[in-house]
């Protein structure tokens, strides 16, 4: 097995290596098919996503303000919680912190980033958080993507048992792991790493150039006919490149390009409704995992019959 | 159109106030337009992303009557090509801070219809309390 990042210290990965694991709230309620299917998908390949005792809200946005500290304590609390996990010995000299949410990603690599190159707020936030132990700096926040990048995608096509042939998917990464540049993931402008997965499940990649375009985000609880509009975009261009879904990997985003169809089909009525995937839920069904940790009760467009047209979940399950 | 401005020390002022807020040299902006051209919401904007770092420049505070940066999705787009490097989503986020300052909400969360608010999920609802309360 190998690893690309080599900037932290790192465990010798065994059969199964524990790694800290930072879930967010939305994966607790809607989005809950999105952490089974991913920790399924993950034990799958030797890795135990291991949630954060104590963890707490990150913020879900950074906080752009310059001169605003007090909404980056949210996030720094966490790592904080990471250096306690080592040392109580629930991970061994494991500084990485593994994220699905493309929204907590962003909120929390952002606000390390400032607090790793600032010295002067990090110390104000650590005598904020008095009761706390100080934050030394060290913890790397990833994205579940970039650990499987890490793994190697030759490796996760290896424990393939049932390829997605025939399933033709748009991978759709939205703002949060791709902007601002020095935290994303990949390159803002033509990202790979969602094809290179779904290529190693074996589904067709359906490239579209919608695939960074942003779905519209917070502005759907306030503005939800511009949003409406934004998913019927993004969906209608990959429905046009042949898709028959998307897959994503943001709760905020498949709420607004699943959820939002029903706004859609009644702005547009010829607009034929597509599934929205968690791409984990994709590695899930490729995996031949249990279907009780797909969670497809949860996607607002049903994605099964697409699947079982395809083979791929039996007819009568799931 | 031609518009007459005369810049006063409050112009300076209030120049200096965005460019604090939001850490950014708003007066390094060219006027090139790459930020409104690549922004995925400006069709629903009053005014465009380099009008309002334009009236940002010039310390106009009739910046922050316009909608703009309220429909502003922070999806950081014009940050990642401003071939000046400026981030335009934190001088957004400046002139949001502004008015959200002076206790000025953009949103009543006792508006949003019950069955929006039963569907909605937390990272929603939360983003959206976190950008437009203060």
């Amino acid at each position: 097995m190998t690893q690309t990042k080599t900037d932290t210290p790192k465990p010798t990965p065994t059969n199964t290596s524990k790694i800290p694991y930072y879930p967010g709230c939305t994966l607790k309620t809607t989005a809950k098919n999105f952490e089974s299917s991913a920790i399924a998908a993950a034990r799958a390949l030797g890795i135990e996503l291991m949630e954060i005792p104590r963890w707490n809200c990150c913020g879900t946005v950074f906080s752009l303000a310059d001169d605003d500290l007090i909404h980056h304590v949210a996030s720094v609390r966490n790592f904080v919680r990471v250096q306690e996990m080592n040392d109580y010995g629930l991970v061994k000299n494991e500084n990485r912190l593994v994220t699905l949410c493309a929204m907590c990603f962003n909120t929390l690599k952002s606000t390390n980033l400032r607090v790793k190159n600032n010295a002067e707020d990090l110390k104000k936030i650590n005598d904020l958080m008095y009761r706390e132990e100080d934050y030394q700096g060290k913890v790397e926040v990833l994205h579940f993507l970039e650990l499987l990048k890490s793994i190697g995608f030759d490796k996760i096509t290896s424990r393939v048992k049932k390829p997605l042939k025939g399933l033709k998917i748009a991978p759709y990464y939205g703002c949060m792991i791709l902007r601002p540049q020095e935290v994303g993931i990949d390159d803002p402008e033509d990202p790979t790493i969602q094809r290179d997965l779904l290529v190693a499940l074996g589904a067709d990649s359906v490239d579209t150039p919608y695939k960074r375009v942003c779905c519209g985000s917070y502005q759907t609880v306030k503005e939800k006919d511009i949003v409406a509009e934004l998913a019927y975009d993004i969906l209608s261009h990959a429905q046009k490149e042949g898709a028959e879904a998307l897959a994503t990997v943001c709760p905020l985003c498949a709420f607004n390009l699943d959820n939002r169809q029903k706004e859609v089909k009644s702005k547009h009525p010829d607009y034929q409704e597509m599934p929205v995937f968690y791409i984990t839920q994709l590695m899930a069904i490729a995996f031949g995992l249990g279907k009780e940790c797909y969670g497809f009760d949860q996607n607002y467009v049903d994605p099964r019959p697409l699947l079982q047209s395809k083979s791929l979940i039996e007819k009568q399950g799931s | 159109m031609i518009k007459k401005v005369q810049i006063t020390p409050e112009n300076d002022k209030f120049l200096n106030k965005i460019n604090e807020l939001s850490g950014q040299v708003v007066t390094l902006c060219e006027q090139c337009g790459t930020c409104s051209g690549g922004c995925p919401l400006v069709s629903e904007m009053d005014i465009t992303p380099s009008q309002w770092m334009r009236l940002a420049q010039l310390g106009l505070k009739e910046v922050l009557d316009f909608k703009a940066v309220w429909v502003c999705a922070s999806c950081f787009t014009c940050t990642v090509r401003c071939p000046r490097k400026i981030d335009v989503s934190k001088v957004a986020e400046a002139l949001r801070q502004i008015i959200l300052r002076k206790a000025i909400d953009y949103i009543d969360l006792k508006a949003i219809p019950k069955e929006e608010l039963a569907c909605l999920p937390q990272i929603a609802l939360v983003s959206a309390c976190r950008k437009f309360t203060g």
